[in-house]
């Protein structure tokens, strides 16, 4: 999950490399057909990615009819939302996608606080033992959640917690907030010092400096962060699956994994379903990039 | 990628703050703190006795000593699980590695400089889409075209297959088929970090290699791959601990069936846990998977300082 989004932000962060020389570098390189036999080959196995969520996208609004008919291949002959709208009402999509929203959007905001304060004790207040703190952070993030995962269900059972959306939310919270913690702290420690050292002589407190000097500053940075939390959130798999059983509590991540084996009658809803998943991540995926670019673009005015 | 190189904290000029100062802002660790201690040190610990004694989760457990590791030692199923996390570290780091080099450096060296870098971003963005799905969607877009009766064993029967395989519910398929949906999700990961990395190369040592006559895959060999080490590094680590870790994509897909074909430790403690209650054993299973991924993340970390020293 860390793998995904640390991904983009190398990808938008660094800037592509000025186009060499113009005119120079165009006529260095031949013009002769092999660039477009590359062209040919990678834009067919770019395609080969795509095929499964095309595949997804064009039978799930046929009729199960047309599927016998004329295979999952085909262009849809007919269209039918019926699939769908089956799907939605049997999983009651609206549901989970509000658990989905609920919990990652609590995560994003508890976990990017959490990982500001933490942050700002150990790159501004530079407290002693810090790099120890960094390091257990780091070691935290390699531990498997299986080796977490009992006694947190445990835990939760005798709080009273268990299969509520709250304790999902501060689980995944303080869990993002390792990585969270580990990105601001190298944010922090590269801090200007004079803007802190005015802050400080025009007599502003701790709060005062976090709150009207700090968080200002690297706003753009923690857009960042919660697009993250947000999106590992609403990917993540293992607790919520572990933590939340009442089906009105479920994510839509989980309500879509526990298809798998169902409804292998209708050929066209698993497609169906398939697409309802898609169809959210694909427009994180397009929001999530320009949220990206600006805090880049963002930084790089500061 | 941050992770690894945040560590290293600058100094930072200006006066160093008193002691008193520094302790004024530990108040702010506080909430982080104690988050820290509830949802991973306690658990952590709690965790590590457990695997100590015999326990199906209701009732006081009994001690037991390293029974659950002994067993461990001689279990069949455990090293079976093991055995397959190598074939999830080929599928999740090793193929993807290779072939998101091969790929970024056809995109971003050979691509953009003929085609500009609106189509090379596209192409981009296509090998990156599996990435952003949760997996457990990913599961089943792949659930319903690998099942009997599913989408490619329609194709294959037009096609004159009579009796093609179930793909996920046979024993000699249903890995290949595993290794297959996790290539597909993984590659896009190392794609876009070499290519964010390639951008970082001085564009000088391409052209001067080209000038003297040197191929594209030469320039690949001899240039790009060497400068290439850090991300090379970034992305196997965090693949292979992500490979060992693997949880998800087993539990939609197969379930770590058929049999124990595509079974992993970390799910064959969730089904201790949460299928057989036999909690204390899961609990050692997961324990011996943190010690493997702590000691592989060391090691790792111990060979890239080394190779930097040299």
């Amino acid at each position: 999950m860390t793998i995904t989004t640390e991904a983009d932000v190398t990808a938008t962060v660094t800037r592509p490399r000025p186009a060499a020389g113009g005119a120079a570098a165009a006529s260095r390189h031949r013009r002769g057909p092999a660039r477009w036999i590359v062209l040919a080959l990678l834009t067919l196995a770019a395609l080969a990615t795509l095929f499964p969520f095309a595949m997804a996208a064009i039978n799930a609004i046929k009729t199960v009819d047309d599927y016998t008919a004329h295979g999952p291949l085909a262009l849809p002959h007919s269209f039918d939302l019926s699939a769908i709208t089956t799907f939605w009402q049997e999983v009651d999509y609206t549901n989970k996608l509000l658990n989905s929203i609920l919990i990652s959007g609590s995560v994003a905001v508890l976990g990017t606080a959490i990982s500001v304060l933490n942050a700002y004790a150990i790159g501004i207040g530079r407290i002693r033992a810090r790099r120890s703190v960094l390091l257990l952070l780091l070691l935290a993030t390699t531990i498997p959640q299986e080796a977490l995962i009992y006694p947190l269900y445990y835990m939760a059972k005798a709080v009273d917690l268990y299969d509520t959306r709250l304790v999902v939310i501060i689980i995944s919270a303080v869990m993002s907030s390792a990585f969270g913690t580990y990105l601001l702290a190298s944010v922090l420690t590269a801090f200007p010092p004079e803007i802190l050292e005015a802050a400080r002589i025009d007599g502003a407190g701790r709060w005062q400096v976090l709150r009207h000097v700090v968080i200002p500053v690297i706003r753009p940075t923690l857009a960042v962060l919660m697009t993250f939390f947000f999106i590992w959130t609403w990917n993540d798999f293992f607790l919520p699956l572990v933590m939340l059983v009442a089906n009105d509590n479920q994510t839509a991540s989980v309500a879509l994994g526990s298809l798998q084996g169902q409804y292998t009658s209708s050929p066209t809803s698993l497609a169906a379903a398939s697409l309802m998943g898609i169809l959210p991540a694909v427009a994180f995926f397009l929001i999530f990039q320009r949220t990206l670019t600006r805090g880049a673009v963002a930084g790089a005015v500061k | 990628m941050t992770v690894f190189t945040a560590a290293g904290t600058r100094a930072r000029s200006g006066p160093p703050l008193s002691r008193a100062a520094r302790k004024g802002y530990l108040r702010y660790l506080a909430p982080g703190a104690l988050g820290f201690v509830i949802v991973v040190l306690v658990p952590f610990v709690m965790n590590i006795a457990i695997s100590f004694t015999d326990w199906s989760g209701i009732g006081a457990p009994s001690f037991a000593g390293l029974d659950n590791y002994r067993r461990l030692v001689g279990d069949e199923m455990f090293w079976s699980a093991f055995a397959n996390s190598i074939w999830f570290i080929v599928a999740m780091a090793i193929v993807p590695t290779a072939l998101g080099l091969v790929l970024a450096a056809g995109l971003f060296d050979y691509l953009e400089p003929r085609f500009g870098q609106r189509v090379s971003s596209a192409l981009r963005a296509g090998f990156y889409l599996p990435q952003v799905l949760p997996v457990a969607v990913a599961g089943i877009v792949w659930g319903w075209i690998l099942t009997p009766y599913g989408a490619l064993n329609t194709v294959l029967q037009k096609l004159g297959v009579t009796d093609p395989p179930n793909w996920l519910g046979d024993t000699a398929w249903a890995m290949p088929s595993v290794m297959l949906v996790l290539i597909w999700i993984q590659l896009g990961y190392g794609l876009v970090i070499f290519m964010a990395g390639m951008a970082r190369i001085d564009p000088q040592f391409h052209e001067a290699a080209e000038l003297d006559g040197a191929s594209w895959l030469t320039r690949f060999r001899h240039i790009t791959i060497p400068q290439m080490q850090p991300e090379i590094f970034v992305v196997l680590l965090t693949t292979t601990i992500a490979a060992l870790k693997v949880f998800g994509p087993v539990f939609v897909l197969t379930k770590g069936g058929p049999g124990n074909a595509t079974n992993v430790p970390s799910y064959y403690s969730y089904s201790n846990f949460f299928g057989t209650l036999q909690v204390g054993y899961g609990a050692a299973i997961a324990t011996a998977l943190t010690v493997v991924v702590i000691a592989l993340t060391a090691a790792f970390i111990k060979i890239q300082s080394r190779a930097e020293g040299a």
